[in-house]
């Protein structure tokens, strides 16, 4: 797969450039109220190369607006591992557990975020709280499926390892099961960041919190097309960083 | 009464095209502190048979008893050296050795588990490579690990299953040389299983020939009856040592004849 450096810049610079003409010519034909990319960045700049201005509520720059979704995710994210881990070792382990729970579970998982916010809307009464449980709700899955999969996928050689030792359980747990298990639970730490940062938009959206997904949300019903574009593409450089950070984290892991 | 007492013991397999059945009725004894071999061919119920005493599977019939008490789970006193390793690779070669020591030893101060796994570690002479990780390691240091992990259990019988069968023929040498040392020096009772018979020949007092399965038992067992301390060097040409050589080799290719 590696190919001498040059053309493995060249070709993605070619792909973005390609983007960015036919964006263009879209918004010169076919969409004549989707702005160009020059004029998005003529009324964006301000919330890019200023990134940290407040000057209201909903008009701030795009790195606080990013730091306020980023802060909420990381509250839906680290209930989700909190809830998930547990809830996934334990599908692992007991078979009645897993019998009990798993067909609720399948059940669940494919429930949108839209179909959860009223919900948590309505045992919180804050759109702050409703936001973080809905993130939690639906990002929690890979983490509880791909750590029962882990913890099933543990070698019988390794788990008689401590049979022969008559490990107790907590031993059993901390010293074999737990750490031959860590990349799959890895895979679905990284798995449920993805989503978790997925599902902020929406909550965002609906809930009307100052944040990146709020922030688009308002601009689009001020007509500020523009800086629905930005908003996009900030959600997805995001996103791009937190997998990347996540993959080289799960690396690091998996090398020792 | 034997030290180790495997009587008829019977073990078979459900698989989608029907049981197979692996054992029929293999018996097997032992005298504290000696040193047993069990040879066959390849897939005939060897790794079974281990199992079978270290606890890990139940038998069908028959039943296996150490030092008068029945076996029916796995312990350490049963310590086991698996034919593919079996470390745990998130952890150093100390502390797979340690881990063994931590429970065999719980009773002890930390300092003093600490010492021993470190003698345990200086006997199969790794301490160079204490602090690496299993992948770090060759074929050969991987089972010398094994091995310090199977004797810091102190078993009454150490289990060992083909533990030299995936290392290259010069390693497995070497190794077969530090064991008949390490034995020699701590006469651990050992059941080796081996598809090696000049192995087993080097190593044990006793050889138990096993037939190709199904419904594999132990033929009478072959008294070796060369001298210790031993060594590789001639050995091959003493007249006791051609003698179990043809009667081991005799009695598979018998069976194979009749099966």
């Amino acid at each position: 797969m590696t190919r001498p450096g040059p053309s493995r810049l060249v070709l993605p610079l070619l792909g973005l450039i390609l983007v960015l003409g036919v964006w263009t010519a879209l918004s010169q034909t076919v969409a004549t109220d989707l702005p160009s990319p020059a004029k998005t960045w003529a009324e964006s700049r301000r919330y890019v190369l200023e990134p940290f201005f407040k000057d209201g509520e909903m008009n701030q720059g795009i790195g606080r607006l990013a730091f306020y979704s980023l802060l909420r995710v990381g509250k839906g994210y680290l209930l989700a591992l909190l809830i998930g881990t547990p809830i996934g070792f334990m599908l692992g382990l007991s078979r009645k557990f897993y019998e009990t729970f798993d067909p609720i579970i399948q059940f669940l998982r494919p429930i949108s975020p839209l179909a959860w916010l009223p919900l948590g809307l309505v045992i919180f009464r804050q759109s702050e709280p409703a936001a973080v449980f809905t993130i939690a709700l639906c990002a929690m899955w890979p983490t509880v499926i791909n750590t029962a999969v882990g913890v099933r996928s543990i070698s019988q050689d390794y788990l008689n390892v401590g049979r022969v030792l008559r490990l107790s359980r907590f031993r059993m747990l901390t010293k074999i099961i737990v750490p031959a298990s860590l990349p799959y639970v890895f895979t679905g730490y990284r798995l449920s960041l993805g989503l978790a940062w997925l599902v902020i938009v929406a909550s965002e959206m609906l809930t009307g919190t100052p944040g990146i997904g709020g922030f688009l949300w308002q601009e689009y019903n001020s007509l500020v097309y523009s800086h629905i574009i930005l908003s996009v593409i900030t959600i997805g450089a995001i996103g791009f960083l937190l997998d990347r950070l996540m993959g080289l984290l799960e690396t690091r892991l998996k090398a020792v | 009464m034997p030290y180790l007492d495997v009587r008829a013991v019977e073990k078979s397999f459900v698989t989608p095209r029907g049981a197979t059945r692996v054992l029929g009725g293999a018996s097997l004894t032992l005298d504290d502190g000696e040193f047993v071999a069990i040879v066959g061919y390849s897939g005939s119920g060897k790794t079974t048979l281990i199992s079978l005493i270290a606890g890990l599977l139940a038998p069908d019939a028959g039943e296996i008893v150490l030092d008068g008490a029945r076996v029916t789970a796995p312990g350490p006193e049963r310590g086991i050296v698996f034919q593919q390793y079996s470390l745990l690779p998130w952890m150093t070669v100390r502390d797979n050795v340690a881990l063994a020591v931590d429970v065999v030893d719980a009773a002890l101060p930390a300092a003093e588990r600490r010492r021993r796994t470190d003698e345990f570690v200086a006997l199969v002479g790794l301490t160079a490579a204490a602090d690496k990780r299993p992948r770090e390691l060759s074929g050969g240091m991987r089972q010398r690990v094994a091995v310090a992990r199977g004797l810091a259990m102190r078993p009454k019988v150490l289990l060992m299953d083909e533990p030299f069968s995936a290392l290259d023929a010069l390693t497995r040498a070497r190794l077969q040389d530090e064991l008949l040392a390490i034995w020699t020096a701590r006469r651990t009772t050992v059941v080796l299983v081996t598809n090696d018979v000049d192995e087993a020949i080097l190593l044990a007092d006793r050889i138990y020939p096993m037939t190709p399965g199904p419904g594999a038992v132990l033929g009478p067992p072959i008294e070796v009856g060369l001298p210790r301390p031993r060594a590789r060097r001639h050995m091959s040409l003493a007249p006791p040592y051609q003698k179990v050589r043809q009667a081991i080799v005799e009695f598979l290719r018998a069976c194979r004849r009749v099966s």
